[in-house]
């Protein structure tokens, strides 16, 4: 058995496909995960992610801490609940974790990192914080829902407590508000408009009952896969990991270069790998025969293994299969994905495939 | 989940409808497609291709993974279900009727008698737990 959210109960009552994930006992899907998709796309969809890790960073060196802990730059961050997405390196410049950390006031952050890699994280964390004035709390105490699509923020609206509507509604994209232990981002991992929202663990509950009584669909982590695969974002552990850093993950807009003596934790591996060059591409794949694209099938050009497919799956928006894919630097716009021993047609695109409901790719 | 009595089964979830004129229907059942959860792409068998008991012979992929149908029993390919190309949920929504996946002319009617009937099959999926 792994560990459960506070919501768990609810999840066993709505009939959920209750799914392993990354030491938790996790929603896959409520019935159907490709009707949860639509709904996202079409409508509202909320999805229980207590089983991701809040970090508040506070102290005096927690600027200092950060910027050399993180690959971004959160000295960009000067409004207070503004959002910064980031890879945590490794020296030798692979990812330890990707999270998005909000600056919330003058020494005062809040890192959000994966389930699956959550004591690996804070372990490296703590080690970095050493020689840092700086303090490291994990709020397990909070729960995490994520309300998405065109229809989410005005119906979590009411039924956020009354002190934070008005400043949620007037959040810009990538921006957070927060009023004593709840704490709402418009933020996402789904290509929709929405929120996502920390709150206390007693509260989460009846705040998740109250947005399906107000019509928002349920939905798991099956289609949390599939509209962030539409909408082009990376997965942790399969687009990018502990070897196969930012710059061949689709990621080289998240590593802060500049300013050059910001000595950040991986810079210097980045920077020789990219004098280097001949840096492998990643791209996204339309497939064009017939099959679904799945991880580590190989891309195939003039019957040579050029890449590999590092997420893949079938796009019920664009009721095509789609893909996230590592290949060589000289990749055209045409290749094939080798699926059980066959060569099927695809054709390479840019991601995102899409955003707020319409494709962002000509099929 | 549903298990009709005039059926029969495979321990790899394949049912088998005896049409009477030696030849078969077969397909996934209301277990397996619960299971995979939504599909969306089903290659067929082709038709005319011969098949030995238990040869791999069809592919169901669902939104988690792709799922080798493995045929109950031996004969030739009589026909494929080609409105499952457009509609693989149709295996979802009726497993045991209009989602059916091909048909096949037996090369050893006795065959049948290797594969379990519905309270055997129940059997399993309690053992399966």
């Amino acid at each position: 058995m792994g560990s459960r959210t506070p919501l768990f109960a609810e999840h066993e009552r709505l009939g959920a496909r209750i799914v392993h994930f990354g030491g938790w006992d996790m929603p896959l899907h409520y019935g159907s995960q490709i009707d949860e998709h639509h709904a996202v796309r079409e409508h509202s969809g909320v999805f229980d992610v207590s089983h991701m890790r809040p970090v508040d960073i506070e102290g005096a060196d927690a600027l200092p801490y950060l910027r050399r802990l993180l690959a971004n730059d959160v000295a960009k961050l000067k409004q207070p609940g503004k959002a910064l997405y980031s890879c945590m390196l490794n020296p030798e410049g692979g990812v330890i974790d990707d999270l998005i950390c909000y600056y919330r006031g003058p020494e005062r952050y809040r890192a959000v990192v994966n389930a699956a890699t959550a004591e690996k994280d804070l372990a490296w964390m703590q080690e970095q914080a050493q020689d840092f004035k700086v303090s490291l709390t994990p709020r397990q105490d909070l729960a995490m829902l994520a309300i998405q699509g065109p229809d989410a923020r005005t119906k979590a609206e009411p039924l956020l407590p009354a002190a934070l509507r008005e400043p949620a509604m007037a959040l810009k994209p990538f921006f957070a508000a927060e009023d004593d232990d709840w704490f709402v981002g418009r933020t996402g991992y789904t290509g929709e408009d929405g929120f996502e929202i920390m709150l206390p663990a007693g509260q989460a509950a009846a705040f998740w009952t109250a947005l399906l009584d107000a019509g928002v669909t349920p939905c798991g982590l099956g289609a949390r896969d599939t509209l962030r695969l539409e909408a082009g974002m990376n997965l942790y552990g399969q687009d990018m990991t502990e070897e196969i850093g930012p710059l061949e993950s689709g990621l080289g807009w998240t590593v802060a270069f500049d300013p050059k003596e910001r000595d950040f934790i991986g810079r210097a591996a980045l920077e020789a790998k990219r004098e280097r060059g001949d840096l492998q591409r990643f791209v996204g794949l339309l497939l064009t025969g017939r099959g679904v694209l799945r991880s580590h099938q190989p891309v195939v050009v003039e019957g040579r293994a050029i890449g590999e497919v590092t997420s893949g799956g079938f796009s019920p928006t664009l009721q095509r299969s789609i893909a996230l894919a590592r290949t060589e630097p000289a990749v055209g716009d045409d290749c094939a994905v080798e699926i059980r021993g066959k060569a099927v047609p695809a054709r390479v695109v840019k991601p995102p495939f899409v955003r707020n409901g319409a494709a962002q790719i000509t099929l | 989940m549903t298990i009709p009595t005039e059926l029969k089964y495979t321990e790899s979830h394949e049912w088998v409808k005896d049409n009477g004129d030696g030849t078969v229907t077969v397909g996934i059942t209301d277990h397996a497609q619960d299971a995979l959860g939504d599909l969306v792409f089903v290659e067929l068998p082709e038709v005319g291709k011969q098949l030995a008991a238990k040869d791999a012979c069809a592919v169901v992929e669902s939104v988690k993974a792709a799922s080798d149908i493995y045929s109950p029993v031996g004969g030739e390919v009589t026909a494929a279900n080609e409105a499952l190309d457009g509609a693989p949920e149709t295996i979802n929504e009726d497993a045991y009727g209009e989602g059916w996946i091909y048909q096949l002319k037996l090369s050893d009617p006795s065959e049948l008698d290797n594969l379990l009937d519905a309270g055997a099959y129940e059997q399993v999926l309690a053992d399966e737990g």
